[in-house]
């Protein structure tokens, strides 16, 4: 009985300290989908043109650097880990997929260093999805 | 692909350290004037680190 009593408002002050808001849900979902959106409309102007520079400039040096967009797969572990690398930069990936942009192989070192743009850009992009949640339950301001 | 862009390795690494330092910058840090200097310092690092390892990997190779 004291027990459930001290948990109580535990789970309260836990609760109160991260409100789930319609903007913390979206915010990170959009912010993956379109990168820097996510700060675009919380407001944060600046911050959201400058991560969607970066990520879609890198994704695109990268492409134009002839580096390959991993597909889906069950293979070799860094093959699976490139996929979700490149999967992290949401519409930008899609559109690859369904275009076909990006080199069948990796034949030279420049297009082994337009793999790893395009793997750093879905990265950032994570990270960018994960700064706009803070920002949406006020973590951060 | 028609356009195929051919870096260096150096500007490949310097624009790599531009880009993902802009971005720490901006996530990791809650000040705007706290972001620019984390991100300067991130960019100074990496280029720093790319000397260091291009200067240990020639060292290697003589």
């Amino acid at each position: 009985m004291a027990k459930t009593e001290t948990s109580a408002p535990e789970t309260q002050t836990t609760s109160a300290a991260v409100p789930f808001t319609r903007m913390a849900a979206l915010a990170p979902a959009v912010a993956w989908l379109i990168p820097g959106a996510g700060h675009l409309m919380q407001k944060k102007w600046i911050r959201g043109l400058l991560i969607m520079a970066c990520v879609a400039a890198m994704f695109s040096f990268g492409l134009a650097m002839e580096g390959k967009i991993y597909q889906p797969n069950t293979g070799d572990l860094l093959d699976i880990l490139g996929f979700i690398g490149d999967f992290g930069s949401g519409a930008l990936y899609i559109l690859g997929r369904i275009f076909e942009w990006g080199g069948a192989n990796i034949t030279t070192a420049n297009a082994d260093y337009g793999t790893k743009y395009i793997v750093v850009a879905g990265l950032l992009n994570i990270m960018a999805a994960v700064d706009a949640y803070h920002i949406a339950i006020g973590k951060k301001q | 692909m028609i356009l195929a862009l051919q870096l260096s390795h150096f500007s490949a690494a310097a624009l790599f350290a531009l880009f993902f330092s802009i971005v720490f910058g901006i996530t990791q840090r809650n000040d705007p004037k706290e972001m620019l200097k984390y991100g300067a310092y991130c960019f100074v690092v990496a280029m720093a680190g790319m000397f260091l390892a291009g200067w240990a990997m020639w060292g290697l190779h003589h």
